[in-house]
């Protein structure tokens, strides 16, 4: 079974599971986002319920050299609340949208995490040394006499056991009508952006009370309205470019040096349909629902319901690589429209060396392609096949006809069960699946 | 109280120290602020020995307070023992330059820098030269950027084996990946090795580095011999006045009276006036506003002998472009400094081409325009008189104390003691009067609040006899005003314009309409009168205060209302 990602003999197998075993998921407890830190040491997952959760690596012990270090919880903290917004008698969800990590920058670690209207930045610090001894106090904690006190004490720093403490540093609020959709750390490490349905605003990390807003896509009339903005993405290493998608199912790459307000695009890609294939779902279905660029700055991914596009960003007529992720959904697309599946809004991402890309389906099914080789393949995330470091056996969904022993026919897939989020380890073959209120855990199997 | 004195004396200290690590955040800032209150009761080697260690790892607190620690060690230098032991703040100094708020880091390179002159050549050798070599080789590009700014300090003293090593951390860090640094490598200096450093920084990929390197070039031209700048500076310049980013064309029209007043006359009559026309027509807004805010400077800073001509041949005719520029901000910038012109070019040139702009403006679309011109008359008053312009002023003044929108009334109302005076008391009674008025029963309470203010300035210009015969008639007839805020309105002004007004004024003919007002029918109108007695008591003579004021505040006591009891006896007892 040849595996994607790494060699012939790579295979993908179970590392771990978080969360509840239960049936019966709360709503809060549902994972909205995950991501890796810039060195993978750190895995954060943000959900429903507005908390986020952080897991940080093991490090490889000398003694058991074939596990790789394992994700173990490091901080949990609440970081959204809901909200009511008086003007508009309108609640404010907790859910977190995004997680982006920053670049490190000190010993402490940094993120930015978003609900539909305000944007946080969170310090993760440790803590392991403990100040002692009072002045007033004695070691009981009972008063002292102030008439007794004959010589002063300065505290003394004592070893504590490791404390992890999250707290707020800035809160980014007030910028967005619309629900933010994405936000995004530019290369400068100063400045990021976020987007909503209709506007892309620019903030200075240490600034909270003004942003520019870099792209307005609000028409005059709202009854003119055709498009929103789906995802927005900064450049990897250039500094001045961005890129956002549409609803439409385009790019537009913007370079924030040619004028202030970067309503004209630098760059506008998109595919030209296909008239064939054309049908009442067509535009819905080619709504991007997630961009990104490749590490390396050359590429980019695009996401739309059925079908993942890797564009070479000198070409804007069309992708170079095209993947069908569940094409045998094509023919089902009304009953999916009837229940708001085809609206679902699954992510991408890339490997550390652009080889592979991966994304999730139904069924608690995700898929990965090797860019290289042109392999696919379809794993799953279940409980059942949860043992430690058990290989995941590649699942194969049979469109018509004969059912094969181990396929599933389309017509039995769980359209609750969707992995809509997804993260691959910058530099190692790990990758972070979650599957509703559980996070999957899976590793390369040593050889 | 008793105690032996110097148990008396420690206990205050004793709660300074714990208080650093009180929950309260304004306790621990408290404490931290008299951390030298502390240090002297420790004495030296304690100080040295003990709290020192103790701040080097408490480094988890909020930014205020690690600010205030940052800027009291700087201080320290004999709290520690004098110069010999000054190197003992370099621990604690030295973890704070690595924290992540910038200003906590830039607060901490300033005090290293400040107790770095008090380190003898053998300690800076010994323990500061290797703190910035830590630094400059750390990890974190934070640490790095606070080393940037600590090599000059360091390096006129330090022997020449010392300085070698130090240039080279200094080009390392040139080539840094991490674009963050360069904004504190700019601002920072060594001569004859940072000129091919800044060129190669100006021409880097990132913008954001460019228009950081203009900066720098103004105090590097400032460095230089004249004759050096065409060759080193120059072209560099030139470079960043038509870069494709309008960033960094921004910064240079930023900077731009600096760059002048650095280069020198010859140059500016070479290059930069024909640079700055093209940031005048430059077809990114931001850029060209932000060069119409430097008009005015641009020609002040001009060489006297050519500056008329200059200004008439080539920045004028920009300028009128700019008058009908398509974006506000644009005209906006324009207008707050154009007036200005007017004092450099005289008389003559003023009425001829001046004033057409200057009347354009006052008719523009955009409130803001017209605000700025109107908040910058005194330049013109001094060349041509105001009347020329009053004609046009008027109608611009009364339709923006009636814009839609309140804030610009607000703005409006806030020149109006500045007009008043330049227009003068008759100009005013005739034509503003009414307006001010009309602002005291404006329905935004912002407006009434303001216009309230006004109100009292204008008296304080135009005196207790002008305000007597004018605006006191027209206030005291609010208070029979059938809506209540407008009777609260009176009472709000008499208490502004009391002291203008003077004890007669406000005795004989404010006091009894307060008066009158304690019997109205609405419970907030009689609390503010408890309220204004309070106020004006000071001012009315004593005998009215006894026999007058004093009855009705004692019966406002015995009132239903429970706040217009509290006020009253508030107001009694503040007697």
């Amino acid at each position: 079974m040849a595996g994607v990602g790494g060699g012939n003999d790579f295979q993908w197998c179970f590392s771990q599971v978080k969360g509840a075993i239960d049936e019966d998921v709360a709503e809060a407890d549902i994972i909205s986002t995950v991501e890796f830190n810039y060195s993978g040491e750190l895995l954060a997952t943000g959900d429903k319920g507005g908390r986020v959760v952080i897991f940080q690596r093991e490090q490889e012990s000398k003694n058991r050299p074939l596990s790789r270090g394992e994700y173990n919880v490091y901080s949990t903290f609440q970081s959204h609340e809901p909200e009511f917004d008086y003007l508009k008698s309108l609640e404010i969800e907790e859910k977190i949208n995004k997680i982006r990590w920053l670049p490190q920058q000190n010993a402490a670690h940094f993120l930015l995490s978003t609900n539909d209207k305000t944007i946080k930045l969170w310090k993760i610090s440790e803590r392991d040394k403990r100040a002692e001894g009072y002045n007033l106090k004695d070691e009981d904690g009972r008063l002292r006499d102030p008439f007794r006190i004959s010589t002063l004490r300065v505290p003394v720093l004592m070893p504590m056991d490791l404390m992890v403490e999250a707290s707020p540093r800035r809160i980014f609020a007030n910028a967005h009508t619309y629900h933010i959709n994405s936000i995004s750390v530019n290369s400068d490490h100063e400045t990021y952006l976020s987007a909503d349905d209709l506007r892309i605003n620019l903030w200075h990390l240490e600034i909270t009370d003004r942003s520019f807003n870099i792209v307005d896509i609000k028409p005059a009339n709202m009854e003119e309205l055709t498009e929103v903005i789906t995802a927005a993405e900064c450049h990897p290493h250039q500094c001045n470019v961005f890129v956002y998608s549409s609803s439409k199912g385009t790019i537009r790459l913007c370079d924030m040096r040619a004028a202030a307000l970067c309503d004209r695009h630098s760059k506008f890609f998109e595919e030209p349909e296909d008239p064939s294939s054309r049908s009442f779902f067509s535009e819905i279905i080619s709504s991007i629902s997630d961009v990104k660029f490749s590490h390396s700055g050359r590429y980019m991914m695009t996401r739309d319901y059925l079908s993942v596009k890797v564009w070479d960003l000198n070409m804007e007529n069309r992708p170079v690589e095209t993947y069908q992720v569940h094409e045998y959904l094509r023919s089902k697309l009304c009953s999916l429209y009837e229940n708001d599946c085809i609206f679902d809004k699954f992510e991408c991402c890339w490997n550390g060396s652009d080889s592979a890309i991966m994304t999730g389906s139904y069924n608690n099914f995700f898929r990965m392609f090797d860019r290289n080789t042109r392999r696919d393949i379809t794993l799953e995330a279940s409980r059942e096949n949860s043992k430690p470091r058990a290989t995941l056996k590649p699942r194969k969904v049979c469109t018509g006809g004969k059912r094969k022993k181990d396929e599933i026919s389309v017509d039995s897939l769980d359209f609750n069960k969707k992995i809509l989020h997804t993260a691959w380890h910058p530099k190692e073959n790990v990758i972070a699946v979650a599957a509703t209120n559980n996070l999957y855990i899976f590793q390369d199997k040593m050889n | 109280m008793a105690g032996a004195e110097g148990e008396d004396s420690l206990y205050p200290i004793a709660v300074l120290i714990d208080e650093l690590r009180n929950e309260d955040v304004q306790l621990r800032l408290n404490s931290i602020k008299k951390l030298s209150t502390i240090a002297l009761a420790l004495g030296v080697e304690r100080t040295r020995t003990e709290l020192l260690p103790f701040l080097t790892d408490t480094i988890y607190d909020e930014d205020e307070v690690l600010l205030a620690l940052a800027e009291q060690l700087g201080n320290f230098t004999m709290l520690v023992g004098g110069p010999e032991y000054v190197h003992c703040l370099l621990p604690p100094l030295e973890s704070l330059a690595t924290v992540e708020e910038t200003v906590v880091r830039d607060k901490a390179v300033e005090s290293l820098r400040k107790i770095s002159q008090e380190h003898s050549p053998v300690d800076l050798e010994v323990h500061f030269e290797p703190l910035v070599k830590r630094l400059a080789s750390g990890d974190w590009f934070t640490s790095r950027t606070s080393a940037c700014g600590l090599f000059s300090v360091c390096y006129p003293r330090v022997s020449s084996t010392v300085k070698a090593e130090i240039r080279q951390h200094f080009r390392t860090l040139c080539s840094d990946d991490t674009p963050m640094f360069a904004k504190v490598l700019e601002l920072d200096y060594v001569k004859s090795d940072i000129i091919p450093l800044f060129t190669a920084l100006a021409s880097d990929e990132q913008d954001s580095v460019r228009l950081l390197a203009v900066e720098a070039c103004v105090s590097i031209a400032t460095l230089l011999p004249q004759e050096d700048l065409e060759t080193l500076v120059m072209p560099t310049l030139r470079q960043a006045a038509e870069d494709k980013s309008w960033r960094v064309r921004y910064m240079v029209a930023d900077k731009f009276s600096e760059l002048q007043k650095a280069v020198g006359p010859e140059i500016t009559k070479n290059d930069l006036v024909p640079a700055f026309q093209n940031l005048l027509k430059d077809c990114e807004a931001e850029v060209r506003a932000a060069a119409a805010n430097k008009v005015k400077e641009f020609c002040e800073n001009l060489p006297e002998d050519s500056r008329e001509n200059i200004i008439m041949t080539h920045v004028l005719p920009c300028v009128k472009e700019l008058v009908s520029d398509t974006n506000q901000h644009v005209k906006s910038a324009l207008a707050s400094v154009i007036m200005g012109l007017s004092t450099i070019l005289g008389k003559d040139n003023t009425v001829e081409h001046l004033l057409p702009l200057f009347l354009a403006q006052l008719k523009d679309e955009c409130p803001e325009v017209r605000l700025n011109i109107i908040s910058n008359l005194d330049c013109v008053n001094e060349v041509i008189g105001i009347r020329q312009l009053s004609q046009s002023l008027l109608p611009a003044i009364v339709e923006l104390a009636e814009d839609a929108k309140w804030r610009v009334r607000l703005a409006i109302i806030e020149y109006m003691p500045l007009l008043a005076g330049q227009l003068g008391v008759e100009f005013f009674d005739e034509k503003l009067n009414s307006l001010c008025m009309a602002w005291l029963v404006d329905h935004v309470y912002a407006i009434r609040e303001a216009a309230t203010c006004n109100l009292m300035k204008l008296v304080e210009k135009f005196g207790a006899e002008w305000a007597q015969n004018t605006i006191v008639p027209k206030v005291l007839g609010m208070a029979n005003d059938p809506n209540y805020l407008h009777r609260m309105t009176t009472l709000f002004c008499i208490n502004a314009l009391s002291e203008a007004c003077g004890q007669e004024i406000t005795t004989k003919h404010m006091l009894p309409v307060v008066l009158k007002m304690s019997n109205d029918q609405v419970a907030n109108v009689r609390f503010n009168v408890a309220k204004s007695l309070q106020k004006i008591g000071p001012v009315i003579d004593s005998n009215a205060l006894q026999t007058e004021v004093k009855p009705v505040l004692e019966k406002l006591a015995t009132d239903q209302d429970m706040d217009v009891k509290y006020f009253a006896q508030e107001a009694i007892s503040g007697m």
